[in-house]
């Protein structure tokens, strides 16, 4: 950065609440908002993590208590909504852990073409939302 | 070419691109291999996962120590991300700053907090 870039023009003529929704986000932008996000939600919900795994791994009395959460609830919390954070917390991780393996084998394999980002990003969402079916189905007792 | 150093040094975003940048993709590998090493000895436990299963993948000195740089490894790619979202959305220097102080006394309590329960195992 040798000096501070000449002044470009700005074009305020968008509204937020007529134009945005009609633009298209292509598949690739979609996985990039959503690594954000979900990476977001891990940051917000590490309390909880940590709580997982304090009360799983310190004794067979936390251990106890731990599966209640998901059976009973947690204080005043049901254990449905302890479900559904865990789920989201499910989402989360696996959305930002596929997301992210996809960066890195960008950035590995020199992987850069419009092409490319558009097939990887729609397998992303693909596994990333399957494999959340999948254990939510499991969390939620559905076999 | 305009002056770019001392005084009129133009110091933009946090400075530190390739470092974090970096940091970011290493820290994510090893959270990815440790995703793989405790679930491979999950799903190689036959039966159910009782509590003595479950904390005896912890409690061994390899995945203790695993566990542990795994936990900075997350406290640093957090770090990373988080102030890249404040950075962008969040323009006004003050809140900014608040934020990223928010971010940092978070970080720090729950990395404290799992430190001690994994060194107390």
């Amino acid at each position: 950065m040798t000096q501070l870039a000449k002044k470009r023009p700005e074009f305020r003529n968008i509204n937020a609440l007529t134009d945005l929704p009609s633009y298209r986000l292509p598949a690739a932008g979609i996985v990039s908002i959503l690594h954000r996000i979900s990476g977001l939600i891990i940051f917000l919900l590490l309390p909880l993590l940590v709580w997982m795994f304090d009360t799983s791994v310190s004794s067979e009395i936390s251990f106890a208590k731990f599966s209640a959460a998901f059976n009973v609830g947690l204080g005043f919390v049901p254990a449905v909504l302890v479900k559904v954070m865990v789920l989201g917390l499910i989402w989360a991780y696996l959305h930002h852990l596929i997301a992210g393996v996809r960066h890195v084998y960008m950035d590995v394999c020199h992987a850069v073409s419009k092409e490319f980002g558009k097939s990887s990003a729609v397998v992303t969402l693909v596994l990333s939302l399957g494999l959340t079916a999948a254990l939510g189905a499991k969390l939620f007792g559905l076999y | 070419m305009s002056v770019n150093y001392g005084s009129k040094r133009v110091v933009v975003g946090a400075h530190y691109g390739l470092r974090d940048w970096l940091a970011q993709r290493v820290t994510g590998v090893l959270m990815v291999l440790f995703t793989l090493a405790v679930l491979g000895q999950v799903l190689l436990t036959s039966g159910e996962i009782s509590y003595d299963k479950w904390a005896g993948i912890f409690s061994t000195q390899f995945m203790k120590a695993l566990t542990f740089s795994v936990f900075i490894a997350l406290a640093i790619h957090v770090w990373v991300g988080v102030r890249d979202i404040w950075m962008d959305y969040v323009k006004a220097v003050g809140l900014r700053l608040v934020l990223q102080v928010f971010t940092l006394v978070w970080l720090v309590s729950c990395l404290g907090w799992a430190i001690q329960v994994l060194w107390r195992l």
